[in-house]
C-alpha cells in the first residue's frame, strides 16, 4: 500500500494485516464487517500475539491472511477439529475457529456438536448468509424456506429438505455449563462486537465451548441490491434467526 | 528345531486366552522364543475362543501355521473349529464333558471385542447330564486322539474355576515345553495377590495342574 | 520434568498394541489424539492409562477425520503428537493427511491393517498399502515403514517422530492386526540410551512475540489460485522428498548375493513367513533368497532390483490382491523378470505355503 493513504485510512483494528487490505470479499459482503468487529475484539482484549485464527474453506477461506495473527487455513469443515487440536496441545492459546454455514452445519457439524458436547476451550465463530458463497450460492443448511438458490431453484421447499438449522439454538442445547452461546448480525455491529467479546473472555477464563453465529449478507448469490440485501439480513434473516444470547455462563437456566 | 505349535480351543468363558497367555509367558521367562495369538477367524465374545502357541529355540517366524502338533479341543463347536489344524503328526485332545454353547451364535457378525482380554469372557455352564451326549465328530487324521473329561473332573473333584488350570497341566505333560515351576511361577505372576488373601486358592490350582498332567502322556 | 516411563533396556513379552504405546511414550510423544477401531484401539487404551503418568495428555475425537485433524492442529502447534487407526479409519484419515503432505506437517500415525474393503475383518491384512502410501488426492509425499514384528515396531515408532519432524513428511507405521494383537518378545529401551536424540519439535502457529511486529506472521494455507503457483508449489515438495529419499529407504536382504532359482518378494509379517521358507525350500533343493523393503514409500528400488537380477525369477507374497505387487512392478519396471504372485487378500501366509507355491511354480 502506497505511504500517502495512511492519512485517508479507514480505522482498522490494530490486528488485520494491512499489507492484504483492501480485502478479497465481494463488495457487500458481510465477512468484512464480521471480521472487523472480531479484530476489535481482540485488541480490546489484547491477545493478539496469543491467538490462532482458523478458517474453513469457502467464502471464509479468503480471511486467511486477513490479521497479523498465525493462522491455518484448514480443509472444509476441519477447522473445529485443527483449533480443537492446537488448543489440547498448548491450553495458553486462544484458539478461534471460523467458518460458514456449511463447516458449521453441514460436513462440519459432527465436529460442532462434539466440541460443544465435550466443551471444548475454543471459540468458534460461524457466518450465516444462507447459502454456500464461494462454489456459486448453492442450498445451505441455512437457507431460508422459499429462498432460491442455485440448488434451490425454485425455493426451497421444506417438504423436500426441511427448515433452516438454528445452529445456536441447537449448540445451547446440548452445551455444558461454562459455553457461552449468542447470535448477532452485521446489521448491528456494536452488539455483534459485544457477543464476540464476550465468547472471547469465555476461553479466556477457561470456562468452555464458545460460539457465536453472525447473520452476513452474499449480495453477489442472493443477486440482490444494496436495499434488498439489508432488507434480507435485518428483516427476513433475523425474523427466522432471532439474535440474541442463548447460554452465558452462570446465569440461570429457563425452560 | 521345529517350533511346538498348539492351538488351544473352548467356549469363550472357559479361560483359553489365560492358560495360553500362561504357557507363552513362561516359555519366555525361561528364555524361549514364544508367540502367542489370539482368535482368527470371526471374533466373538461367548463363542469359540481359539489360541495359537509357539515355543522355540530359534526366532519363530510366521505368527500363523497350518498345522498343529498338539490340539486341545474342550467343547464341541472347539472340536468343529480346530479340525483343519490335524494332520498325522497331530495330537488331538478333546473334552468328552459335557458343555452348553454359550448365548451368542458362531455366525454372529459385526462383534468386536477379541477374546484376548480375559474379563471379556463370560462363564459358560456344564450341563450335567451324561445320558445326553452330543455326538462329537472327531478328526480322523490325527496322529493320536486323546479324550479327558476335564469338565466333570474339574467340577466333581477340583473346583470348576480351575478347569482352565487343569487343562493347562495336560499340555505342559503332553508337550514338555517348559518346566512346571516355570508355569508355577507365572500363576504366581498373575494370581498371587489373590493367592495371598486365600492360600487355598495356591494349593487348588496346584492341585489342578498335577491332576491335568495326570490325565496325559507326553506326545510330542 | 517427569520420570522417564522407560530406563535403560529391559526384555518384555507384550502385545503389538502395548509396545507401540510404550514407544510412543519413550518418544518423548506429548499427546495422541484418536478414535476406537478394532484392532489398534488397544493402543490408546495403553495411552489413558499411562500417559498421565509421565505427564501427556489424550483427546478421544468424535471420529477419525476429527481424529487426524485434531493430530494435524496438535502438531502444528508444536507438540510432539500421533494417532493410530486402521481400515475405514484409514480411509477417513486420507482426508487429514493430504493436508499434512500438502502442508509438510509431521504428523505420526500408526497403523495395523485390517481386512478390506470397507470393514471386512478386525483381524488382519497388507490392504492398506495402496492407500497408506499414496492415499489422498496426494502424490505420495509420504514415509512409510512396513514393520514385521514387535521389535520392529518399538524401533520404528519412535524413528516415526524423528523421520516426520526432520524430513516434515507424514510418516506411517505400518503394521497389521497380527502384529498387534500377538504376544512376542522384544527390548524396549530408552531411545537417549542407544545414542538416538529425538528431534525438536517447532510450532509452525501460536510463536514467541508479536505476529507482524516483533516477527513475521505465519500463513499457513493449502489452496492456491492459478496452476503455476501450485505447480511450483509440488515440485518443490517433490524436490525435497526426492533428496530426501535415498537417506529414508530402508531393507534387508536374506542369501540374495549368490544366484538364486527364485527371489522372494515380501513385506511385514508376511517376511517372516518368506525368511522361516528359505532353509525350508533349499531342503528342497531351491535356491531361494529374500528382499524385504521395510521402507514402502520411498521404495528401494534400485536395492530390489540388484537382488532380482541374481534370481531366475521373483514371487511377490502378500496377504492383499495385488497392492505390494504394483510397488514391485514399478520398481522392477523394464527388467526381463518372471513374476510370480501368492496373493492372499486378509488372509495370513505360512512358510508351508510359500514353499508349496514355489514348488508347484517350478
Amino acid at each position: 500500500m502506497a505511504k500517502n493513504t495512511e492519512l485517508l485510512a479507514p480505522a482498522m483494528p490494530k490486528c488485520w494485516n494491512p499489507d492484504t487490505k483492501p480485502h478479497k470479499f465481494c463488495p457487500g459482503c458481510g465477512h468484512g464487517l464480521v471480521l472487523k468487529a472480531l479484530g476489535e475484539a481482540i485488541d480490546e482484549l489484547g491477545i493478539q500475539d496469543k491467538t490462532v485464527f482458523g478458517c474453513d474453506i469457502g467464502c471464509s477461506l479468503l480471511s486467511w491472511d486477513f490479521f497479523n495473527i498465525d493462522s491455518i487455513q484448514t480443509h472444509h469443515g476441519r477447522t473445529t477439529p485443527v483449533i480443537t487440536g492446537v488448543k489440547r496441545a498448548r491450553p495458553e492459546l486462544i484458539g478461534i475457529a471460523y467458518m460458514g454455514d456449511g463447516g458449521g452445519y453441514a460436513i462440519g457439524s459432527q465436529h460442532l456438536v462434539n466440541s460443544a458436547t465435550r466443551n471444548e476451550k475454543i471459540t468458534a465463530i460461524l457466518v450465516n448468509n444462507t447459502n454456500y458463497g464461494m462454489t456459486g450460492g448453492q442450498m445451505a443448511p441455512t437457507t431460508l424456506p422459499g429462498q432460491k438458490t442455485e440448488t434451490s431453484p425454485y425455493g426451497r421447499d421444506p417438504e423436500e429438505s426441511g427448515y433452516p438449522t438454528l445452529g445456536p439454538e441447537m449448540v445451547a442445547a446440548i452445551a455444558r455449563e461454562g459455553a457461552y452461546v449468542a447470535r448477532g448480525s452485521m446489521s448491528n455491529l456494536r452488539q455483534l462486537k459485544k457477543y464476540l467479546k464476550k465468547a472471547l473472555q469465555n476461553q479466556i477464563d477457561g470456562n468452555g465451548f464458545s460460539f457465536v453465529e453472525a447473520l452476513s449478507a452474499c449480495p453477489t448469490n442472493w443477486r440482490t441490491n444494496a436495499e434488498a440485501t439489508w432488507h434480507f439480513v435485518e428483516k427476513d434473516m433475523a425474523e427466522y434467526f432471532p439474535v440474541g444470547e442463548f447460554k452465558v455462563p452462570g446465569e440461570k437456566e429457563e425452560k | 528345531m521345529a517350533a511346538t505349535r498348539i492351538v488351544l480351543a473352548g467356549e469363550g468363558g472357559q479361560g483359553v486366552q489365560v492358560i495360553a497367555n500362561i504357557l507363552a509367558e513362561s516359555a519366555n521367562a525361561e528364555g524361549k522364543e514364544a508367540i502367542y495369538i489370539p482368535n482368527f477367524g470371526v471374533e466373538q465374545r461367548g463363542g469359540v475362543s481359539l489360541a495359537f502357541v509357539q515355543i522355540d529355540d530359534e526366532r519363530i517366524g510366521s505368527p500363523k501355521f497350518p498345522k498343529a502338533d498338539i490340539v486341545v479341543a474342550l467343547s464341541n463347536r472347539a472340536v468343529d473349529r480346530t479340525r483343519q489344524y490335524v494332520d498325522n503328526r497331530t495330537t488331538f485332545v478333546y473334552d468328552d464333558s459335557l458343555v452348553a454353547a454359550a448365548e451368542i451364535d458362531e455366525h454372529a457378525m459385526g462383534i468386536q471385542a477379541v477374546e484376548a482380554d480375559p474379563r471379556n469372557q463370560r462363564r459358560t455352564e456344564v450341563i450335567d447330564d451324561s445320558k445326553k451326549r452330543d455326538k462329537v465328530d472327531l478328526p480322523d487324521n490325527a496322529a493320536s486322539v486323546v479324550s479327558i473329561s476335564a469338565n466333570d473332573i474339574a467340577k466333581n473333584e477340583l473346583h470348576p474355576r480351575v478347569f482352565n488350570v487343569m487343562v493347562l497341566g495336560a499340555v505342559l505333560k503332553a508337550t514338555g515345553v517348559v518346566p512346571l515351576e516355570q508355569v508355577k511361577a507365572a500363576l504366581e505372576a498373575k494370581l498371587g495377590d489373590k493367592f495371598e488373601k486365600n492360600p487355598e486358592l495356591r494349593d487348588l490350582n496346584y492341585k489342578a495342574l498335577e491332576k491335568g498332567m495326570s490325565l496325559v502322556e507326553r506326545v510330542v | 520434568m517427569s520420570d522417564k516411563p522407560v530406563k535403560g533396556e529391559k526384555r518384555v513379552f507384550m502385545t503389538g498394541n502395548e509396545v507401540c504405546a510404550w514407544a510412543a511414550l519413550a518418544a518423548e510423544a506429548d499427546i495422541m489424539y484418536g478414535y476406537p477401531i478394532t484392532p489398534q484401539t488397544d493402543i490408546m487404551q495403553y495411552w489413558t492409562r499411562l500417559a498421565p503418568k509421565f505427564g501427556r495428555k489424550f483427546l478421544q475425537t468424535e471420529d477419525e477425520i476429527s481424529a487426524g485433524f485434531t493430530t494435524l492442529g496438535g502438531v502444528m502447534a508444536g507438540k510432539r503428537a500421533f494417532s493410530a487407526t486402521t481400515g475405514p479409519g484409514n480411509t477417513l484419515f486420507q482426508e487429514p493427511m493430504s493436508m499434512a503432505e500438502m502442508m509438510r506437517i509431521p504428523a505420526v500415525v500408526i497403523l495395523p491393517q485390517r481386512g478390506g474393503p470397507s470393514t471386512a475383518t478386525v483381524i488382519y491384512s497388507q490392504q492398506e498399502v495402496t492407500m497408506t502410501a499414496f492415499g489422498g488426492n496426494g502424490e505420495g509425499f509420504r514415509v512409510v515403514y512396513s514393520t514385521s514384528g514387535h521389535q520392529d515396531l518399538y524401533d520404528y515408532t519412535i524413528k516415526s517422530f524423528n523421520t516426520a519432524w526432520k524430513y516434515r513428511f507424514p510418516t506411517f507405521v505400518l503394521g497389521d492386526g497380527y502384529q498387534a494383537k500377538m504376544r512376542e518378545p522384544l527390548t524396549i529401551y530408552d531411545p537417549a540410551e542407544r545414542g538416538i536424540e529425538m528431534v525438536k519439535t517447532e510450532p509452525m502457529v501460536g510463536l514467541p512475540g508479536m505476529p507482524g511486529e516483533e516477527r513475521m506472521t505465519e500463513y499457513l494455507r493449502n489452496t492456491y489460485n492459478t496452476e503455476e503457483e501450485l505447480y511450483e508449489v509440488v515440485m518443490d515438495i517433490a524436490k525435497d522428498y526426492e533428496k530426501a529419499a535415498p537417506e529414508l529407504m530402508e531393507w534387508e536382504n536374506f542369501d540374495t548375493d549368490g544366484e538364486m532359482d527364485v527371489l522372494i518378494l515380501a513385506h511385514g509379517v508376511v517376511s517372516r513367513a518368506a525368511q522361516e521358507a528359505l532353509p525350508l525350500l533349499k531342503e528342497e533343493g531351491i535356491k531361494a533368497g529374500h528382499f524385504r523393503p521395510i521402507t514402502l514409500r520411498p521404495m528401494p528400488e534400485e536395492e530390489m532390483r540388484k537382488a532380482a537380477k541374481n534370481a531366475k525369477k521373483v514371487i511377490v507374497v502378500e496377504s492383499a490382491y495385488g497392492q505390494f505387487l504394483k510397488l514391485v512392478k514399478e520398481a522392477l519396471y523394464g527388467m526381463d523378470k518372471q513374476i510370480d504372485t501368492v496373493l492372499r487378500p486378509g488372509a495370513g501366509v505360512t512358510a508351508e505355503e510359500i514353499v508349496d507355491e514355489i514348488k508347484e511354480g517350478r
